[in-house]
């Protein structure tokens, strides 16, 4: 899931205590950013009365309402109320950054903001504890690393084996992290898959990753599928 | 010959092959650089210059080698990953060559969050590259030397003709490990290998009795790495807090000894020491050297490059050959 971590309220303010913002709506999306305390309705609904007594504090006439559903990243989820999010002068949106960025090509001439930090792809690794684990660079290797990946988990995206910075374990960066490539012999040991990890990996193709600028990937037969069914209801 | 450089001929001579190590200043005065190289001219086969180590800003390594090549003193390259792509890496190789530098050290490099260590403010923000790590580092230079092509592919009229080398830290985590790491780096292309300081002999040993039967010793030549210590405090903070280091309690002892010999004298527990340091020093360099399958010592006298004659000199290193 993607996990992020709310903003600070008053940064929140500033992006929306301008004069001409009467109405504002906090909108929380309830998938992966509520199950990280984040984003979700309730996290919005909090938001939104933190705004209320800031405006008020500042003698600001605003009205500051909440709503939220299910996933700010397919349309059909938010189809319903997009007129009603349409009436506010402002949005602040707690769900990650494709929420944001998907709302704000739906909203017109309505400004949507961003209420919460996206931080990573993750899990939860404990109550309240959330891990990243995937950086979604597009060209996945955990086969040959033990389903630890490097990309994600080494702070120098290594791939051929462990810097001389790993400390007892931990990583030159933090003895509060793992160092991944002391975890990766472990687990690759674990499975007796430690020759695996001889073999020295190749540059990558970071084309695959954010480098080969946004990506996107189109399913021809959903949209064959698609195409053929909005024909035949003659849209 | 693979590069015709002094530390390569020394290598192929069969004597022990010698390098020390020279920090470039931050500040763009070269005056540094040519005083260190002078100190260090003549009593190494060649020293490595310094590719901004802790993430900090400093004249940069080429340019410093250049320097250093310039006033008599062969260089060794070194180039992390942390600081450039495919591009810049392969831009500055050309560069390099053309100067006539021709030993290259190959490096993942220290993470930038130690350039904010100590006093200094550094620059904890930036942005890591790590296009490639250090054994596709070697790989591309040896690719570029013995194929003359680069990484991409496209045809380089004249290859730049690199000694190649890798660092390699023989008791880090996890331990059982690092001789594969080694294996990845030699496989890859690496001609020399430069080993993390060397305090724990015995530990030491064990690990290159694996290397030896692995033939990886035959593949390259490893130069064992000694850092010459400069006070008991230092070898404490060696042993607690630098990755894959550790100093034999006796070790630490021994300094301690040496410091409360000088009683309540700052001047002469600072000078006692050092003596010590340089004793313990040459001890390892001759355990070092004694070790089968060692090809050389890679002396670190970390802000001190004037203890490295006396040191060279001790241990029965100088004057060095002449190739």
């Amino acid at each position: 899931m993607i996990v992020g971590s709310q903003k600070p309220i008053d940064e929140i303010w500033n992006m929306v205590k301008d004069k001409d913002k009467k109405k504002v709506l906090v909108f929380g999306c309830n998938t992966c950013v509520a199950i990280c305390h984040a984003g979700g309705e309730k996290e919005a609904e909090t938001i939104a009365s933190l705004l209320r007594m800031k405006a008020s504090q500042e003698g600001k006439q605003m009205e500051v309402s909440h709503m939220g559903v299910m996933r700010h990243c397919e349309p059909e989820y938010f189809d319903n109320v997009i007129e009603d999010v349409k009436k506010y002068d402002m949005v602040v949106s707690t769900a990650c950054g494709v929420g944001v960025n998907f709302l704000s090509d739906r909203t017109g001439t309505v400004p949507v903001v961003p209420g919460i930090n996206t931080s990573f792809y993750g899990a939860v690794e404990a109550p309240g504890v959330f891990k990243e684990l995937c950086a979604g660079c597009g060209d996945c290797i955990l086969h040959l690393t033990g389903g630890i990946c490097p990309i994600a988990r080494c702070a120098k995206t290594l791939m051929n084996g462990p810097c001389g910075g790993t400390n007892k374990g931990k990583c030159e960066v933090s003895n509060e992290i793992d160092c991944a490539w002391y975890l990766i012999v472990e687990r690759m040991t674990k499975l007796g898959q430690l020759d695996k990890l001889g073999t020295v990996l190749p540059p990558r193709n970071w084309a695959t990753s954010r480098d080969g600028g946004p990506r996107r990937i189109s399913l021809e037969h959903i949209r064959e599928f698609e195409e053929k069914e909005e024909a035949k209801a003659g849209k | 010959m693979k590069s015709g450089s002094t530390l390569e001929k020394v290598l192929a001579s069969g004597k022990p092959a010698v390098t020390a190590e020279l920090g470039p200043p931050m500040s763009a005065d070269p005056h540094e650089v040519v005083h260190k190289a002078k100190l260090l001219k003549g009593f190494c086969d060649a020293a490595n210059i310094t590719d901004c180590q802790t993430a900090v800003v400093r004249i940069s390594s080429i340019a410093a080698a250049a320097i250093a090549f310039q006033n008599g003193l062969e260089p060794v390259m070194q180039m992390t990953c942390r600081d450039r792509n495919r591009i810049a890496m392969q831009a500055d190789l050309l560069g390099a060559a053309a100067l006539g530098l021709k030993n290259c050290l190959c490096l993942a490099g220290d993470h930038q969050k130690f350039s904010a260590a100590g006093k200094l403010k550094g620059h904890p923000g930036a942005k890591n590259v790590y296009d490639l790590d250090t054994c596709q580092l070697v790989g591309m230079l040896k690719k570029m030397r013995d194929e003359s092509k680069q990484e991409g592919g496209d045809p380089l009229e004249v290859a730049p003709k690199f000694f190649i080398g890798a660092s390699w830290t023989p008791m880090g985590d996890p331990i059982d490990f690092r001789p594969i790491n080694l294996m990845k780096k030699v496989n890859a292309g690496a001609d020399f290998i430069q080993t993390q300081g060397i305090y724990d002999m015995s530990l030491f040993r064990k690990q290159m009795e694996k290397i030896r039967n692995m033939g990886l010793h035959e593949k390259t030549a490893i130069l064992a790495g000694i850092i010459v210590p400069k006070s008991a405090m230092m070898l404490k903070y060696m042993d607690s807090s630098v990755a894959g280091v550790s100093v034999p309690k006796e070790m630490i002892d021994r300094m301690n000894k040496a410091k409360s010999a000088a009683g309540e004298d700052k001047k002469k527990m600072r000078e006692l020491q050092e003596q010590e340091g340089i004793k313990i020093t040459i001890e390892l360099i001759h355990q070092a050297l004694e070790t089968p399958g060692v090809k050389g010592v890679h002396i670190q006298a970390i802000e001190w490059e004037s203890a490295i004659e006396g040191i060279v000199k001790a241990a029965g290193l100088y004057p060095r050959p002449e190739v």
